[in-house]
Formats: structure tokens, C-alpha cells, sequence
């Protein structure tokens, strides 16, 4: 008899262990699903997870996951701070698009202006407006007890017929013949957020390297982060603590939604290059899954990303070359999270085999 | 080293290694914004692909990825199939324009074919349909086939095609029926079969008994079938499957001898930029078979329209033509130039409503 016993502290073993076996299992599963689907498995995983760094073109596919991956990490390590937290930004898609508008509005409105003063400006409006976006769900919770799940993720919807509309109209490039969609900024020397396109290095993969430390430092070390982890393992210990859980909303909201807007402003001054009306591309809800992969801890994070970025990059090379339908890359990563969360019980719950197992 | 050195380097290399293997056959890519089984836009381009591997046989290879965002993750697509040996790459988005400019500039010697955009370079054509040919026999039938004389439209973006498209629509419909008015409803998307549900099912709830799509799902078509006395279009597809009613007629994208043909160019080494706007004339554009439902002197009729509209004899914009605030447009038996077409932005007289700003 197969038996669950829960641990009294999680295993810091499986801590580890549970993402990499995951990924292990999601290889297997997705494996079989390849073969069942006529393609060679062993080579189509090969292709997924190993050509974009080890191929023939790999000098062209390693800097692409910089400029994939780094949205993902910036936007995951912001969250990573609400989850510890338990305050659920499930919204970060809205907050990385009205940043990239705010920021995009700054750059539009003084082009052709040159000046070293310009991209700042814009990053700060970048991060302002993803925390403004963010902050409507945090005051709403603190004045009016609303959810912010249901609230941050409904403004995601807000932010998409904005951004719309701004395509459409207010931010729309004068030169376009009536088309929808801005100027591009990564033309435009002082607005772009590029630093070598070749290396895939743009400030936005900076800034994110820049998020890792900065978190890790502040949740091992500082004050603040001792408050975040214990808001989410005991709120009430938290409040004797002197923990306010309201700020502590705002901040986590803030940040969260600050490096939102953030990679939002990197991604449409640099790879993105304009506002267009499909502008978002999905990365605010991957970055949930990347979080969670990465345990919410900051290097955990970094590795997720990446991990996340090749399976994107690989599962492009598979269907071109091997003719792999793109449902199926978007099967494997949704296994990829399943597999995570199933393997996750064995971090916290021990197996026991046998009747000898103690009730 | 540069990018450019090292991408020149690379296509250096390719290309000895095609010369080596005279036999190695040619490769085109296709890059859709959608999913091939999305029944409309994506899945006509891909028929035109099936066509092309038909057409050639072992002496062309075709390779394709599907549902790719407009934006830096279509460069980075494009990027890696010219890499990977593609030596004619179809781009079939609008949002696909400076991706595909910018993926060119790097590989001159990949040619490309951008679908509804409007930047070439040597090695980028352009090629659109004229759906608006198309436009204007659905709105001959729509203003006849109406009792309410209410035609709705669910428009996907307020971009100058889409305007297009209601403007035929809605001139056909008023030369045959004066009474006729049109609801349109932005749905902001090309693709989302739940939301295009929702503005088909608010348009009927305002007493639209006919509906125009520009969205490419069949869910209009099934909304329409529920509501039971509604009349639809296929839209890019045949979409027969909801004939003989609701659907009556289609447009149907035909892009299969566009995309053999261009193969055959760069085979031949004859490949050009060049800019195609082609129509019902020339194949690109397809009327579906207008079926029963249709009386059959209306059915006469528009394909009286639909064969004047091909040979070149009537032109679907021809004056005496008005713009929405009034004033004059086109003189009487006056036809539209292309570049006001290709631009247009404002709607034709007895439209109401604003196009979304």
C-alpha cells in the first residue's frame, strides 16, 4: 500500500531534486507523445533542448535565448516576491504592456530629439507604469478587500484594448500609410534598448541579471525579505512580528509590476521594436510557470528561464526542420508545469511502501 | 566579426554546398501567423503550400511554422530558417513587415515574398488579394438576401483593408437595396473563435439577419446557424461545411498558383522583387459557389457582377462616389486609384459610425 506521510519540514533534498526530475519525466512523456505523433523521439528532444545551444547555428541561437529569456526572468523575479508572500499577481501580462506603452510614449513623443537623457526617461516610465497598473489591484485589496487574482488578471484585458487602441491612433507612426502600430524605436538610436544586437545583449538581459542579485541579496539578507517569507508561511506570526500585511500588498504588488513594465519597455525599445497591437506575446503568464520552476528562489528563477527560452527556440527549430505541429511544443511546456506541481507533493508529503507504514 | 560577415560566411557556405549537390531541392519556408487546421487565413496559405509540394514533387522542399507572433519572435523564425538552408521564405502576416525587412537585409541571397504589406527591398516582394472584388458580390447578395435591411459586419482591425472591404460591401448592398444599413463591430482580433462568437451573437440581438466576417473563424458561422434565419459568408475559406445555409457564398484565398509560380522564378533564377495585387481575374480572389438559398435571379445577377468585377470591365469602386462626411470622392464613372485604396481610411457615404481612432 502506497502511502503519504506529511514531512514537518519540506525536504530540502526534493527541493531541489523535484524540478530537475520534472523536466526528466516531461523528456519521457514528451518523447512518447513525439513518437505517437511519427517523429523520432530521442532526436526531436535532441533538436528541443540541445541544438539551440550545440548545433551548427548555435552562435545564432544562444543570443536569441538572452532576448527570450530575459523578459521571463525580470518578470518572474518580481512575482517571486508576491508568491512568497502569498499575494497572487496573476496580471504581470497588463503591467509588462502599459509599461511598454508609458515607456514607448516618452521615446515617440521627443523623436528625432538625440539625447543620452532619453532612454532613462523612458525606463522610468517603463517601471512607473507597470507599478501604477500593478497598484489598482493592491489598493483595491487594501481598501476594499477585493481579489487580486481575479482583478490583476481582468486589467490584462484592460491593457490589451489599450494597447489597441494606442496602435490604432495616439501612438500610431505618422509614416505608416494608415497601418496600425508606432515608430520603430530600435531604429532610433537613443531610444533603443540595445547594446549588441549580434550578442543578443540588450538592457533589459542586464537588468535582469541586475533583478536576480538584488533578490537574492534582499530575501537572504535583508529585513524585508525575512518579512515576505514569513507573510507567506505564518501571516498571523508576521502581524506579531510587526509585519503590515497592507504595505506589504503595495510593495509586492509594486514591485512585481515595476519589473513588468520594466521588461515591457526593454522588449518594445529593443526586439520588439514598436507598439503594435500584438505587441504582448504571452511572456506575463509564462513567467507564473517560471517562477514556480525556479521555486521562487532568484537563481532558480534564472535557470527556468532559460530553460523556458530553449524550449521555445528548440520547439521552433523542431517544427521547422522536423515538421513538429506547434501544439505539441505547447503540450510539452504545459507537462512541464503538471510535472512540477505533481513531483512538487514529494517535497512536502514522504512515500511510504507496505503495511509497515505508520498512519 | 560581424553579424554581416558571419551571416555572409554561412550563406557562403550553404551555397557551395548547393552547388556540390546540384540535385539538392529547392527550399521554401512559410511562416503563419495562426494555426494550420484555423480554417480561414492560415489554412489557405498552407493549401497554397500543399500546392507547391504537389506541383514539384521531390524537386522542392517546403517547411513551415505555425503560430508565430508578429513581432521579434517572427525575425528570430525567419532568421532560422534562412539558416537552415530555405532559399524562398512566404512571411503570410502584415505584422510580419519589419521582421521580414530586417531578416532580408541580413541574407541577400534568400528571397522573400511578404503577404498585405508594403516595403520591398531586392530581395522582398509583396503580394496581396483584392478581397474587395469579393466584398462587393457579398454585399450585392447581402443587400438583396436582408428583410431587415439591417447587414452586420464583424471587422477585425480598423486598418485600410478591413475598410476597405466594408466599403465594397456596403456600396453593392445599397445600389440593390437603398434602405440597407450597416452595425459593424470591431472584434480586434483575426482569430478568436469566442470572441467573434460574441459579435455575431450581438449583432443578430440588433436585428442583423445577414453577417460579413473579416475574422477568420468558423464561429460566426455557427452562431448564425443557431440563431436559424441568419445568412453568412465563408470568409478566406469555403467554409462549405456551413452551406447551403447560413452559408450562401465565400471568398475563398486562393494562393497556390501565386506561390508555384514564384517558386518556379527562383528555380529558374528569374525571381524579382515585385508588388502583386491581384484579384478575382487573375485567381487569387475565389467566389464560392453561391448556393441555393440564394434566389436565382440574385445569383444571376452576382455572378453577372462577379465576372465583370474579373474581366477588368467594372471596377467595385466607380463614381459617382461620396465620402462619409460628404464631400465628393470619385466622379461619376471615375475609378479609385491603388494608392487610395491601399491608404483608405475613411468610409463611403451613408455609413454611420466613427472607424475607431
Amino acid at each position: 500500500m502506497l502511502m503519504l506521510e506529511k514531512r514537518p519540514q519540506p525536504s530540502k533534498t526534493w527541493t531541489l531534486a523535484a524540478p530537475i526530475l520534472a523536466v526528466i519525466l516531461t523528456m519521457i512523456c514528451g518523447g512518447l507523445l513525439f513518437a505517437a505523433l511519427g517523429k523520432a523521439p530521442l532526436e526531436t528532444i535532441r533538436t528541443i533542448f540541445l541544438d539551440p545551444l550545440f548545433s551548427e547555428f548555435a552562435w545564432f541561437y544562444r543570443p536569441q535565448l538572452l532576448i527570450k529569456g530575459a523578459p521571463l526572468a525580470l518578470i518572474a523575479i518580481g512575482l517571486s516576491f508576491g508568491f512568497r508572500a502569498g499575494i497572487w499577481n496573476i496580471g504581470a501580462e497588463g503591467q509588462y504592456i502599459v509599461g511598454a506603452i508609458c515607456g514607448a510614449a516618452v521615446g515617440l513623443a521627443v523623436y528625432p530629439t538625440e539625447s543620452i537623457f532619453i532612454f532613462p526617461l523612458m525606463v522610468i516610465a517603463g517601471v512607473l507604469g507597470g507599478m501604477l497598473w500593478a497598484l489598482i489591484p493592491g489598493i483595491l485589496k487594501v481598501k476594499f478587500d477585493t481579489n487580486e487574482i481575479l482583478v490583476s488578471l481582468m486589467l490584462v484585458y484592460v491593457a490589451e484594448q489599450l494597447l489597441a487602441s494606442m496602435a490604432l491612433s495616439t501612438l500610431r507612426n505618422p509614416e505608416g500609410m494608415g497601418f496600425p502600430g508606432s515608430r520603430n524605436l530600435a531604429k532610433y538610436d537613443s531610444a533603443s534598448s540595445w547594446i549588441s544586437e549580434n550578442a543578443g545583449m540588450h538592457w533589459g538581459v542586464v537588468a535582469a541579471f541586475i533583478a536576480v542579485i538584488f533578490a537574492y541579496v534582499t530575501l537572504s539578507r535583508h529585513q524585508f525579505g525575512f518579512n515576505v517569507r514569513l507573510a507567506g508561511q505564518s501571516p498571523r506570526a508576521a502581524r506579531f512580528a510587526g509585519v503590515n500585511p497592507k504595505l506589504l500588498v503595495l510593495v509586492c504588488m509594486g514591485i512585481s509590476g515595476g519589473l513588468a513594465g520594466a521588461a515591457g519597455l526593454f522588449e518594445v525599445a529593443g526586439p520588439a521594436g514598436q507598439i503594435s497591437i500584438d505587441f504582448n506575446v504571452g511572456y506575463g503568464f509564462t513567467a507564473i510557470i517560471v517562477a514556480f520552476l525556479g521555486r521562487l528562489h532568484p537563481i532558480g528563477i534564472l535557470l527556468a528561464a532559460g530553460l523556458m527560452a530553449l524550449t521555445y527556440i528548440g520547439g521552433e527549430i523542431a517544427q521547422s526542420n522536423l515538421g513538429l505541429p506547434g501544439a505539441a511544443i505547447q503540450l510539452m511546456q504545459g507537462m512541464l508545469l503538471f510535472f512540477l506541481l505533481m513531483v512538487d507533493v514529494l517535497t512536502n508529503y514522504r512515500v511510504r511502501f507496505g503495511k509497515g507504514a505508520t498512519t | 566579426m560581424t553579424m554581416k560577415t558571419i551571416l555572409a560566411g554561412a550563406t557562403l557556405a550553404a551555397s557551395l554546398s548547393t552547388t556540390a549537390f546540384a540535385d539538392d531541392p529547392t527550399k521554401v519556408g512559410f511562416i503563419y501567423v495562426g494555426p494550420v487546421g484555423d480554417g480561414g487565413w492560415t489554412y489557405e496559405h498552407n493549401q497554397g503550400r500543399l500546392a507547391v509540394e504537389e506541383e514539384f514533387g521531390e524537386a522542392v522542399e517546403t517547411v513551415f511554422v505555425e503560430s508565430v507572433p508578429e513581432g521579434a519572435d517572427a525575425e528570430r523564425v525567419m532568421q532560422q530558417m534562412a539558416l537552415g538552408g530555405a532559399d524562398l521564405i512566404f512571411t503570410t502576416s502584415f505584422g510580419y513587415m519589419d521582421p521580414t525587412i530586417n531578416v532580408a537585409e541580413k541574407f541577400p541571397d534568400v528571397m522573400f515574398e511578404h503577404a498585405t504589406g508594403y516595403k520591398q527591398a531586392d530581395n522582398v516582394s509583396v503580394y496581396s488579394a483584392r478581397f474587395y472584388e469579393g466584398r462587393a458580390v457579398q454585399g450585392h447578395i447581402a443587400g438583396q438576401m436582408t428583410e431587415s435591411n439591417v447587414i452586420g459586419y464583424i471587422g477585425s482591425f480598423p486598418i485600410p483593408e478591413v475598410i476597405r472591404g466594408i466599403n465594397a460591401a456596403y456600396i453593392q448592398a445599397k445600389a440593390v437595396n437603398p434602405d440597407v444599413e450597416f452595425k459593424i463591430v470591431w472584434a480586434y482580433t483575426w482569430f478568436d473563435p469566442a470572441k467573434e462568437a460574441e459579435a455575431a451573437s450581438v449583432l443578430i440581438e440588433q436585428g442583423a439577419d445577414v453577417i460579413l466576417q473579416h475574422t477568420d473563424s468558423t464561429a460566426p458561422q455557427a452562431a448564425a446557424q443557431a440563431a436559424g434565419n441568419v445568412v453568412t459568408f465563408g470568409q478566406a475559406s469555403d467554409m462549405a461545411e456551413f452551406g447551403p445555409f447560413p452559408r450562401v457564398s465565400s471568398i475563398i484565398d486562393n494562393w497556390g498558383p501565386y506561390y508555384i509560380a514564384r517558386t518556379q522564378a527562383v528555380i529558374d533564377g528569374t525571381w524579382e522583387s515585385t508588388n502583386t495585387w491581384d484579384g478575382i481575374g487573375a485567381g487569387m480572389v475565389g467566389i464560392g459557389e453561391i448556393s441555393d438559398a440564394v434566389p436565382a435571379d440574385v445569383k444571376a445577377s452576382a455572378e453577372a457582377l462577379r465576372d465583370s468585377l474579373a474581366s477588368g470591365e467594372y471596377h467595385a469602386f466607380t463614381g459617382p462616389l461620396n465620402k462619409q462626411d460628404g464631400s465628393a470622392w470619385l466622379a461619376d464613372g471615375e475609378t479609385a486609384d491603388d494608392g487610395t485604396l491601399a491608404g483608405m481610411s475613411f468610409y463611403v457615404e451613408g455609413l454611420t459610425g466613427d472607424i475607431p481612432q
